[in-house]
């Protein structure tokens, strides 16, 4: 807990307790991994049990999906382009591209609410069928994992522009680049698995 | 959907009215009281926003204890209603209630409290660390367990106990069946509180992988330490199961979807397998570190250094393994193929091989000792018959086929209690009477701890072994009552006497703890058992920063080596720096009751309001992420006064308090 300071590596893993709590938040997202594998396994369960409802080819639309899959996997990679501004003790750069991760994720959760109404619009709610109260439930916590990491890298932006980069700003960030890594790799799975399986299936 | 006030307080029946006007009345007491000797400043200051690893191990503990007291109550509510055959002192509804409550607070909120309040107090001290590695969100993690536990206990007086057994199994846990609000209570104070061990778990992981002192290998850490390392590993890759299975309940109860149900789809038994995805893998949460308290127990009172320590490694990480593979047991009568019967079967079998291994290592460990017989060496030797009987009836249920015979009887009841309450209350108890002059600087009586023991142990038996043989006959389990010709009746008496010897032992400890605070001596020095592990290398009671100057191990049974070895030196004034600690704050009890009334609010499926009330986590949240306090340092000239002022009078005029 001491605040000794080792100058020879990244900004972010400076001091011990920043490097507990990058280790923590890795631990951290074990346990998210558990969390969706679960709802993976629980929609592969149900994803047939259609109770007379709607099917997967009924209402998905491959256009809007794919629009979707491209603003979220850009959005890593500018993400990764931040973290990688911030090594480079570039400030400004750093935050260009922090705001346009942010940008890019907005524009994914309004093409996924527009998806989700448009679904309900249609007699595909929640309610509807076994399938259906997965799906929603499996994307909707991806969804609110966005929604959640919008909020969250506002504050972060905030706290970047009162203190500049400092190891506690600076590991803030790349706490945050990993957590945003993650919910594209969760896209990715939620593309393959949902999308494209239940459009062959 | 508004607040449904018809269904607000619980009304009609006479013990529950009694018992609002009781919890009232002692609630108007507390707080009256409080504010009459003016402590609430100290309170709020010392214990509810305090971030110290000790003083929150302490707490858990408190909770653990007063949840005992009502989870042990609905058990003699309930060996009173079956003591005797057609016994009208509960009904069908209010049994269903007090055995659901019963299970659930056993469980969690008396077995994981008073395990994760020793991890708690003892870890850092065992590895010599200053505290856990985030004790903020340690603090976060307790007061997210007394949310949940608070929300949980309401249920019988407000809105309705939840009434479909620990494991809520749909569909009789769905809207269609439970159309009251009582279950509710189960799906959301459990997530509450589960938020919190999953923090606990995350947090002890990164503590015992970061926060070692110099030279304490992983092959060097005291067994209690390893035993929560697993412990804590189980957590994180078992608790969000439950998070999911819950919410999922929620969403079925509370906004009509389709995953458990019957229409629409659902599938009861997904259930089932989620929930014992993770309630399995708990029956090893809790029994772990409860095995590692005894081992260290065992090793200091028979005076010598662990028996086969890698063995024991090796086993606890292959039970964990194990624990994740066995789910099935639990349904193997509810439509499974052979095929699947059998490999479940076998995995479940596979556990007793080192659990096993542990068993013998206990014994070798023991095997010549110069053992001393102290209470707390007691409850340890007491475990390891008792705990046989439970493992060799589990083996015995583990078959599939002949589970057919046993499963939903009181054979099975018998057998669960007989792994829980040998395999983690014993183990609690010990620990308690092991670690408590560590924790207030006093010991608790050894007297009185005997007779607590021994009505314990004998009310037990009592209690439970007559089960077995009920259930081999056939009697049911979850049965509100029982007809005269089954014959039942003798053996239930029987076992109705043994729960009264029982709860007499649990009366016990709490005079012991009363009489101890008031009159045990107070100076015992700094390691009155004569102990091995570096908790006890420092202050009784450890004073706020632990150790002044981390100590530096060479060797397993660390401080047992330093005292042969003539190591102890004293402390001297340029060895001792400046100390960094964390603040103090008052976000994480704030989060625990915004969580508490949000949670309120979706059990009455007051949902516009509970997602308001949701707003103040997030702020809490916020304001967390703007908090820079960089916490306080202690300064070397009060270090070096405390530090001298202990060491001078430790050991001046100590009676020997163990033969
Ligand atoms: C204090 C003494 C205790 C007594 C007198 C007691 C008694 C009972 C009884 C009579 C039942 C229900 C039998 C039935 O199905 O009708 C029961 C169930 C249960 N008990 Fe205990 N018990 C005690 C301690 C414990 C402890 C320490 C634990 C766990 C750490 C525990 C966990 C459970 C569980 C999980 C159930 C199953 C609840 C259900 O069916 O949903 N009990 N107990
Ligand atoms: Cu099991």
């Amino acid at each position: 807990m001491s605040a000794k300071v080792n100058a020879a590596l990244p900004l972010e893993y400076q001091t011990e307790q920043n490097r507990m709590n990058i280790l923590g938040f890795w631990v951290f997202l074990g346990a998210e991994i558990v969390l969706f594998a679960t709802l993976f396994g629980v929609y592969g369960v149900l994803d047939e049990r259609y109770a007379g409802g709607p099917t997967q080819k009924d209402i998905f639309i491959v256009k809007d999906v794919m629009i979707q899959t491209f603003l979220l996997l850009t959005s890593s990679f500018t993400m990764g382009i931040s973290i990688f501004e911030m090594r480079r003790s570039n400030m400004k750069g750093m935050l260009m591209w922090l705001v346009f991760t942010l940008l890019l994720g907005g524009g994914f959760l309004f093409m996924e609410i527009r998806e989700f109404m448009h679904y309900v619009h249609e007699g595909a709610a929640m309610q509807t069928s076994a399938f259906l109260s997965s799906f929603f439930v499996l994307l909707g916590t991806h969804g609110l994992h966005v929604t959640i990491g919008i909020g969250w890298a506002i504050l972060l932006i905030i706290q970047i522009l009162q203190r500049g980069l400092t190891p506690v700003t600076a590991r803030k960030a790349f706490i945050f680049g990993l957590y945003w890594h993650f919910l594209d790799v969760v896209w990715i799975f939620i593309f393959t698995f949902v999308y494209l399986q239940g459009l062959v299936m | 959907m508004g607040i449904k006030w018809d269904e607000f307080f619980v009304t009609g029946d006479p013990l529950i009215f009694a018992s609002q006007i009781g919890i009232a009345l002692t609630l108007v007491g507390a707080l009256a009281g409080i504010t009459y000797f003016k402590k609430w400043n100290y309170l709020w200051s010392e214990w509810f926003t305090t971030v110290d690893h000790k003083k929150i191990g302490i707490m858990y503990i408190l909770l653990g204890v007063v949840m005992f007291l009502r989870g042990g109550i609905d058990g003699l509510m309930m060996k009173g209603q079956t003591a005797v055959p057609e016994n009208d002192f509960l009904n069908a509804q209010h049994y269903n209630e007090v055995f659901t409550t019963h299970g659930v607070i056993m469980i969690l909120f008396v077995a994981m409290p008073l395990l994760i309040g020793l991890m708690n107090f003892v870890i850092p001290l065992q590895i010599g660390a200053r505290d856990v590695a985030f004790p903020q969100l340690n603090a976060l993690s307790f007061w997210l367990t007394v949310s949940g536990a608070a929300l949980f206990n309401i249920s019988f007086i407000i809105g309705g106990s939840p009434d479909a057994g620990w494991t809520s199994y749909f569909p009789l846990a769905g809207k269609e069946f439970s159309p009251g609000i009582g279950n509710n209570f189960y799906a959301v104070a459990l997530q509450i509180a589960g938020a919190g061990t999953l923090m606990t778990g995350i947090n002890f992981v990164v503590t015992v992988l970061k926060m070692r002192t110099k030279g304490m290998t992983l092959m060097k850490m005291p067994m209690f330490t390893w035993t929560s390392f697993i412990t804590s590993i189980i957590i994180v890759a078992s608790f969000p199961i439950f998070t999911v299975a819950l919410a999922l309940m929620t969403f079925d109860r509370t906004f009509g979807t389709h995953f458990f149900t019957i229409s629409g789809g659902g599938m009861d038994m997904l259930w089932a397998n989620l929930f014992w995805l993770w309630g399995h893998p708990e029956v090893y949460i809790v029994v772990l570190p409860a095995f590692g308290m005894l081992s260290d127990i065992i090793s200091t009172f028979a005076r010598k250094t662990l028996y086969g320590y890698k063995s024991m490694v090796i086993s606890i990480v292959m039970i964990s393994v194990l624990s994740m593979l066995v789910w099935v047991h639990h349904f193997f009568t509810m439509g499974n193929s052979a095929g699947v019967n059998s490999f479940f079967s076998i995995t479940t079998m596979a556990i007793a091989i080192p659990t096993g291994v542990k068993v013998f290592n206990w014994l070798f460990t023991m095997r010549k000792g110069r053992i001393k017989f102290t209470t707390a060496m007691f409850w340890a030797l007491a475990f390891v018959p008792n705990f046989v009987i439970g493992g060799v009836t589990g083996v015995m249920l583990a078959m599939a086929a002949a589970d057919y015979q046993y499963h939903n009887t009181l054979f099975l009841v018998a057998h669960f209690h007989y792994v829980l309450i040998p395999g983690v209350v014993f183990p609690i108890f010990a620990g308690l009477y092991f670690w408590w002059p560590k924790m207030f600087g006093y010991m608790l009586n050894e007297k009185i701890g005997k007779w607590h023991f021994w009505l314990f142990v004998v009310g037990f038996n009592v209690t439970f072994m007559p089960m077995f043989f009920l259930g081999l006959d056939g009697a049911v389990r979850r049965a509100y009552t029982y007809s005269a010709e089954t014959g039942f009746g003798p053996l239930m008496m029987i076992s109705a006497v043994g729960s009264v010897i029982l709860a007499a032992g649990f009366a016990a400890l709490v005079y012991n703890i009363y009489w101890s605070a008031r009159n045990a001596d107070r100076n015992i020095g700094n390691d009155p058992w004569d102990a091995r592990t570096l908790e006890w290398a420092t202050a009784t009671p450890v004073q706020h920063y632990n150790f002044a100057s981390l100590p530096e191990v060479t060797k397993l049974d660390a401080f047992w080596h330093m005292k042969k070895n003539d190591q102890l030196q004293p402390l001297t004034e340029d060895e001792i720096e400046e100390i960094h600690l964390p603040s103090n704050t008052w976000i994480p009890i704030y989060m625990g009751v915004v969580f508490g009334i949000s949670g309120f609010l979706l059990v009455f499926e007051w949902t516009i309001a509970a997602g308001i009330a949701a707003l103040g986590i997030l702020a809490g949240l916020a304001f967390r992420s703007f908090d820079y306090d960089e916490g306080f340092h202690v300064h070397k000239d009060e270090i070096f006064e405390t530090e001298s002022n202990w060491r001078k009078g430790a050991n001046k005029g100590v009676k020997n308090h163990v033969s």
